[in-house]
């Protein structure tokens, strides 16, 4: 019978269709949540923007200052990586490649030294946990990044690296373009490299009372820049994040609609050709009927 | 602008809490507070776990925690960086009360296990909130 074949593609059709359902239900929670990372990376922008114009002030008038934050070491023996990847899948290449661009980045320093992994995100953690290395991880800090969060990991990097347990200390996170391109990117957290001042001092020098001194100022705010940097690194992750999450939904969003077209297709053809074989079947039947009654 | 206010913003990693025109401000820097006025000179200070108070355009006194940052003044505009900031009418008092207690409890205990710093810092927060929220 006609329905025997079909039902088999209308069963089919229907799965397509219900995981499309939910494939377009996460692009379009993730379009929502790629605003909100977009807006909080937009608000954190003063405090980061004003804390580098004046670290970057005081590290001019301050220039002497001694402090193991700024200290380059001579005998590097162990590098940490800070790793930020999405703590869920179903985001493309997202976590895959920042893992990646964290290994590059390893094989491409000659120094082949000691590695340890700080991971953000489950995704990190699971990869470094199974290589092995993985110093400490910080997992399920949810869609909307807290200050709070920033600072713990900060801390906990400075404590090592004052400890000497590490010697020098890279972030690695995927810098957001655009809904389609996020790009992993590797930056040098420690021994901190200040901003230089010289697009500001070009404009204004201004003379600054400094209370109680600029040295002492400038030692404060080191170990806030260190958080404000991870902030900023959890935070454009976080927008690469959803957009990556948003493009990878919309293309199986339409890969779906694309199987569920083929699929429809196939259905229709194998009804015809079902209707073809009846009618066959009636016209053979009807003319041996004839040739009998002549 | 009116004649005798300057601009004063309250900024945190998080967001802008507080950009208005002020007639005075007194913040909590680390060796002693530092009242400010229209027209002050350029100045950059650091900032200990404190209260912050302003005078807004309307004469009212409002109070602001604040823990962990700097002030720097410059044309009239005074903006705060602070890691965290707290108006006063919004600090829960009684979850303040209570971490007070705790950091109380744990400096008293002087075990080797806890860290002092963080317990004596925590406990100058819970202050600087009560402080905040004129419940003291």
């Amino acid at each position: 019978m006609a329905g025997a074949g079909t039902r088999e593609y209308k069963r089919r059709i229907r799965s397509v269709k219900n995981t499309q359902q939910i494939t377009k239900a996460m692009k379009m929670v993730s379009a929502a949540k790629l605003r909100r990372a977009q807006e909080a990376a937009e608000a954190s922008r003063p405090y980061t923007e004003t804390l580098q114009g004046t670290l970057a002030r005081l590290a001019g008038v301050a220039y002497d200052v001694k402090h193991p934050l700024l200290e380059k070491r001579e005998d590097v023996r162990k590098i940490g990586y800070v790793v930020i990847t999405a703590d869920r899948g179903l985001c493309g290449g997202y976590n895959s490649n920042l893992i990646k661009a964290t290994s590059s980045a390893i094989e491409e320093d000659d120094r082949k030294l000691e590695t340890g992994m700080v991971a953000v995100g489950r995704k990190a953690r699971d990869f470094y946990r199974k290589r092995g290395g993985l110093d400490a991880e910080f997992i399920n800090l949810g869609d909307k990044i807290s200050y709070a969060d920033a600072r713990e990991i900060g801390q906990y990097i400075m404590n090592a690296y004052e400890n000497e347990e590490l010697d020098e200390v890279y972030v690695v996170y995927a810098r957001f373009i655009n809904v389609l391109r996020q790009v992993p990117t590797v930056v040098k957290l420690l021994p901190i490299e200040t901003p230089t001042a010289e697009q500001t001092e070009g404009q204004h020098v201004i003379d600054y009372i400094y209370e109680p001194s600029a040295e002492e100022i400038l030692l404060t705010l080191l170990p806030r820049y260190v958080g404000s940097l991870i902030y900023n690194a959890m935070l454009e992750g976080k927008a690469s994040e959803h957009g990556a999450r948003m493009t990878a939904m919309g293309n199986a969003t339409e890969n779906a609609g694309e199987i569920i077209d083929n699929l429809t297709l196939a259905m229709n053809k194998a009804r015809q050709a079902a209707i073809t074989d009846e009618i066959l079947d009636i016209v053979g039947g009807a003319e041996a009927l004839n040739k009998g009654g002549k | 602008m009116a004649d005798n206010t300057f601009m004063l913003e309250i900024v945190t990693p998080e967001r802008i809490l507080f950009k208005d025109e002020v007639d005075f401000m007194v913040a909590p820097a680390v060796d002693g507070e530092i009242g400010v006025m229209r027209n002050h000179a350029p100045l950059v200070a650091a900032l200990k776990i404190g209260v912050l108070r302003y005078k807004d355009g309307k004469g009212a006194e409002k109070k602001v925690a604040v823990s962990g940052g700097f002030m720097e003044i410059i044309d009239n505009t005074g903006r705060i960086l602070a890691e965290t900031a707290e108006p006063g009418e919004h600090v829960d008092v009684l979850r303040a009360k209570a971490s007070k207690e705790r950091a109380e409890r744990r400096l008293a205990q002087r075990d080797e296990t806890i860290n002092h710093i963080r317990a004596e810092q925590s406990l100058k927060r819970a202050i600087a909130r009560i402080r905040a929220a004129g419940a003291d």
